[in-house]
This record gives structure tokens, C-alpha cells and sequence, in this order.
């Protein structure tokens, strides 16, 4: 059973990102339904692996990392009702849990505020339908935003969301001016932004 | 509310990736709770965030952490939506959770000059920053402020014009630190703002930057 399931995902990550996505939807819709186990155990196989390498990251050990990666899990388990496909792919929804659990867990000490953005936004013009083809057509796009930044500026995204590395820690790490990472954080938002085609 | 002056994009990835201080991270989360445009260039750089996870090289998990997690399943409870926050309040959401009060005017503010008015906002002991409310008198610059750090500036009410423009409520000043503004209150109202100063974590010049791990800055 563990294997099929396993298999199943395997083969996907194969194919188009898009239709990956339209899977985990599909997955997070039975979970907050249905509360079905197996299609958590599927979003298990393929998350948690990539969760730990992101928990592993800021002087995190591996009992450390995967006692994260069980905590990220459940909250998507406990909050699965919460994801709204419209706002987000599920895979930046996840990401989000796991940064806030990290803030929380790693640097509890002196945590960053957040705001849960959804509470903010006004409904929608759009009928939901919409908002979800629009944001299956952005999965791939931010796919290929990444792919055309430049190593440099690729590079500053790396030490900022997967290391944990303020800007002013990057520029000591690069020995660059901490008005270099910015420019380069800039360029990189600016690439993304000209695909995703947003508002500035 | 429709901001006009928005977060710089290397602040709004920054937030996105989580590595804000505690002091500029409240500031921007304020102004988040009031600018749809930022939000979504917010949701735009956590995509970006995603997709850099979704990329990393797979860590193998344990067979006891996958138990572990399936097992405690059934202890957990499905959240619902919780009621959205009022988009409006008088106090941004993040900065009203810090306060003492509710009602800005009920705060214990100390004058510092005439016409200025000065509230520190509690912050956890670790962080780097400070936060600072200022409320400014009609026709008032703004004092000087510690000059060479980063500064995050949000207006809660009222407005102050610089040669930048003007700022009015919800606008953020979100500066490089080299940039100087001598920005003055407007006529009509007190002007209150919500300022973040983090200190500079690093010399400009390369010796003083050899001597950084030594003095611990
Ligand atoms: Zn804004």
C-alpha cells in the first residue's frame, strides 16, 4: 500500500508541474473533507523529505529537523481546512508553515510578526473558479521565473529563504555591501514580478 | 485604504523568507494589515519561497517520524476559519497586540520637545531594533532619529510631506540608510507614526569590518 502510494507520487514529480499541483489540491481537498489519511500519507511522501532539508538548514540537527517536519505536518493536517486554493499553490502554502514554524521554534527568542495575509483580504470579484485557473497558470510561472534569475541573485534567495540569513548576515557571508544584496533581492522580485506579470 | 508609498522589494522578501528583525518585521507587518499591494507582492515572493523548498535536495525522513506524525492524527482537530481581524482598525492588528491600551491617546506618552511625543514599544528582549511611536504637532518636523541603521517608518494617522511627497495614513517610509528626509507634520492634526530603527550590523570601512567578530557587533 505504502509503495503504490510512493509510486504514485514518484511518477508525478516527473511530469508537469502543473498537473503535481493539481494533485496536492486534490490531496488537501480529501484531507479537510474527508480528514482521509492516505491522501495525508501522500502529501507526507512528498513533503516531508523536502521539509526536512529546509529544517536541517539553521543549526538544526536531524532529531530537531524531523520533530519539525512532524509539527509542519500535523499543522497541515489540523489546518488543511484553512488552505484556500485561489490564494496560493499548496506547496507555498506549506513553505509558509514551515518558515512560521521555524521563526517560532528556532528563533523563538526574538520571533518576526506575521500576518495572516487571508484575514486581511477583501472577498473577491472573481468567482473562485477563476482565481484557481489563474493561479494554475502561475504554479508554472514562478517555476519559470526562478529558473531565469541570475546565479548571483539566486544565490542571495537561497541564504535568505532557506538559510534563515538576514540581509546584513549575507553581507557579511558574501563580504558585499548590505546595499548589494538588497539591489539583488530587488532584481530578483523585479524578474518575478515582470513573469507573474503583478502590480508593482 | 489604498496606501501610496509601499515597502521597498527587498523588504517585502525578506518578510517573505521570514529573516526580518523582530523591531522592522512589526512595522511591515503593520503596514501589510493595510495595503493589499503589498500583500500580494507578499504572496508573489512566497511563491518564490515555495518553489526555492520544492527544489531542495530531498533529506531522507526516518519510518518513525512518518509513524509518529500518522499516529498523532487522530488527536488533532481540524481548525476553522477564524473571524478576519477589521481590515480598518484605528491600530493595525501586529502593534495593537503590544499595547497596553487600545486607544492610541490613552498611551503613557513621554514629550521629548515641543509638540513631540514618544511611546517605546515593547519588543522581546533578543531583539536587534527598536520601535518607536511618534506623535508629532501640526506644522512639526519630525526629529532626528539615530541615523546609520535601517529605518521602517509607517503613519497611523495624520501625514507629514518630505521632499519624497506626502505621507498620510497606511503610507510607509521604507528608506535606504543613506537617505536623509526632513519630513514635517501637516497643518490640521497631530501626525503619528509607527518608526522601526535596527541598529547597523556591520563598519563600512574593511578594517573596522576585520575587527566586527572580535567586538561581537
Ligand atoms: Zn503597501
Amino acid at each position: 500500500m505504502l509503495v503504490a502510494v510512493m509510486t504514485t507520487v514518484e511518477q508525478h514529480s516527473k511530469h508537469d508541474k502543473v498537473i503535481l499541483e493539481a494533485e496536492f489540491r486534490n490531496l488537501m481537498k480529501r484531507v479537510a473533507q474527508n480528514r482521509d489519511r492516505a491522501a495525508f500519507e501522500k502529501l507526507f511522501t512528498h513533503f516531508a523529505p523536502r521539509l526536512k532539508s529546509f529544517m536541517m538548514r539553521k543549526n538544526a540537527n536531524a532529531e530537531l529537523a524531523e520533530d519539525l517536519v512532524q509539527e509542519a505536518m500535523i499543522a497541515v493536517w489540523n489546518k488543511a481546512g484553512l488552505y484556500e486554493p485561489g490564494k496560493g499553490s499548496v506547496t507555498t502554502w506549506i513553505f509558509t508553515i514551515a518558515r512560521n514554524l521555524r521563526i517560532d521554534r528556532i528563533r523563538r527568542e526574538a520571533p518576526m510578526p506575521l500576518v495572516e495575509l487571508g484575514d486581511y483580504d477583501e472577498a473577491s470579484d472573481d468567482p473562485p473558479g477563476d482565481e484557481v485557473l489563474a493561479r494554475k497558470q502561475e504554479d508554472s510561472l514562478v517555476s519559470k521565473a526562478l529558473g531565469g534569475i541570475p546565479e548571483e541573485q539566486r544565490q542571495i534567495l537561497l541564504l535568505s529563504f532557506v538559510e534563515d540569513m538576514a540581509q546584513s548576515e549575507i553581507a557579511t557571508r558574501l563580504n558585499i555591501p548590505l546595499g548589494t544584496v538588497k539591489s539583488r533581492m530587488r532584481l530578483a522580485y523585479g524578474h518575478l514580478r515582470r513573469i507573474l506579470e503583478i502590480q508593482p | 485604504m489604498t496606501p501610496a508609498h509601499h515597502l521597498d522589494h527587498s523588504t517585502i522578501l525578506a518578510y517573505a523568507a521570514g529573516t526580518l528583525d523582530e523591531s522592522i518585521g512589526l512595522v511591515v507587518a503593520s503596514h501589510l494589515a493595510w495595503c493589499p499591494q503589498c500583500r500580494a507582492a507578499v504572496r508573489a515572493a512566497e511563491a518564490l519561497g515555495g518553489e526555492l523548498m520544492e527544489q531542495l535536495p530531498d533529506a531522507a525522513v526516518s519510518d518513525g517520524c512518518r509513524a509518529r506524525t500518522m499516529a498523532m492524527l487522530d488527536g488533532a482537530t481540524l481548525h476553522r476559519f477564524p473571524a478576519p481581524p477589521v481590515a480598518d482598525a484605528a491600530v493595525p492588528g501586529p502593534l495593537a497586540r503590544l499595547l497596553p491600551v487600545a486607544n492610541l491617546d490613552e498611551l503613557p506618552w513621554k514629550k521629548k520637545a515641543p509638540g513631540v511625543a514618544i511611546y517605546d514599544v515593547k519588543l522581546s528582549p533578543t531583539a536587534k531594533g527598536q520601535v518607536k511611536l511618534l506623535r508629532i504637532g501640526p506644522g512639526r518636523a519630525v526629529p532626528e532619529h539615530g541615523h546609520g541603521g535601517e529605518e521602517v517608518t509607517l503613519i497611523l494617522s495624520g501625514a507629514y510631506r518630505d521632499h519624497m511627497g506626502r505621507f498620510g495614513r497606511g503610507d510607509v517610509a521604507d528608506l535606504d540608510e543613506d537617505i536623509e528626509h526632513k519630513p514635517v507634520a501637516e497643518a490640521g492634526g497631530d501626525c503619528i507614526c509607527l518608526v522601526a530603527i535596527e541598529r547597523p550590523t556591520r563598519f563600512k570601512s574593511f578594517a573596522a569590518r576585520l575587527m566586527q567578530p572580535l567586538v561581537g557587533i
